[in-house]
């Protein structure tokens, strides 16, 4: 089961790393689990690290901005870790800003936010 | 349509049939391995494996699947790759090509995006025999 992320409850955020070899459906698969956890176990945020990607392309780009909608119509911020320089660059050329959803350097800066609210 | 170079593809490296996304997650991973042992910074990789796993996907979602060849092309330092199915081609590629333009409930922004994010780049496409994109990225 490579590639399938695993949820981690960390304070009132729900954690998940995604792997470099996760496939177009797998990462759907993980929008539909974070989508019901969130509104399970009613947390304030949700926060994806994505240091371990290589690439954002559009179809990752897009399941991520659409995960940052499903989470703010539940209540809960999406918090993006850990994207590497490279992977910032190709997506703006790509035309992808991931306006809804909120960015940190690292894990516990987005904590730090959402503990502060 | 302009005629593919002569030496692209000189030296084949690798081939893989694209039939499911883990296929696709192979055909970028190792065009992001070959850019890197050939010293190629690390913007430069992440653009042209987002590049070619843009039009991987497409062969893949749209195509019916196809298959996907990396090679180097020593005379001209390239690393080339081409991506060829048999799906029913593009019927307008200047529309294909610009941002927003989706068959598929997409953003659109790949076919376009692919282009931008590669050193050379050319599409060439017959309706109802299929579509063949060949990308390379300079190292």
């Amino acid at each position: 089961m490579s590639g399938v992320a695993s949820i981690h409850l960390v304070e009132n955020a729900l954690l998940v790393s995604i792997q470099d070899d996760v496939t177009d459906t797998e990462i759907i698969d993980l929008q539909d689990a974070l989508s019901n956890r969130i509104a399970d176990e009613n947390v304030d945020g949700v926060i994806v690290d994505i240091s371990a990607l290589e690439i954002v392309d559009t179809f990752v780009g897009r399941v991520i901005a659409q995960l940052a909608g499903i989470s703010r119509l539940l209540a809960a911020e999406t918090y993006v870790v850990g994207m590497r320089p490279a992977v910032a660059v190709t997506l703006v050329e790509l035309g992808m800003y991931l306006p809804q959803t909120r960015t940190a350097l690292s894990l516990s800066h987005a904590l730090a936010q959402l503990r502060r609210g | 349509m302009a005629e593919p170079q002569p030496d692209f593809l000189h030296k084949i490296l690798q081939r893989i049939d694209l039939k499911t996304g883990k296929d696709a997650v192979q055909a970028r991973q190792v065009v992001a391995r070959e850019l890197k042992a050939r010293g190629v910074s690390a913007l430069r990789v992440t653009r042209f494996a987002t590049a070619v796993s843009e039009i991987a996907r497409n062969v893949i979602v749209h195509g019916g699947g196809g298959h996907f060849t990396v090679g180097l092309n020593a005379a001209t330092s390239y690393l080339d790759v081409e991506c060829r199915d048999r799906g029913r081609g593009i019927p307008d590629i200047d529309q294909a090509m610009k941002d927003g333009f989706t068959t598929a409930g997409g953003l659109g922004r790949g076919l376009g995006g692919a282009k931008r994010l590669s050193d050379r780049f050319e599409i060439e496409t017959v309706p109802g025999q299929g579509t063949t994109v060949r990308m390379s990225a300079k190292i």
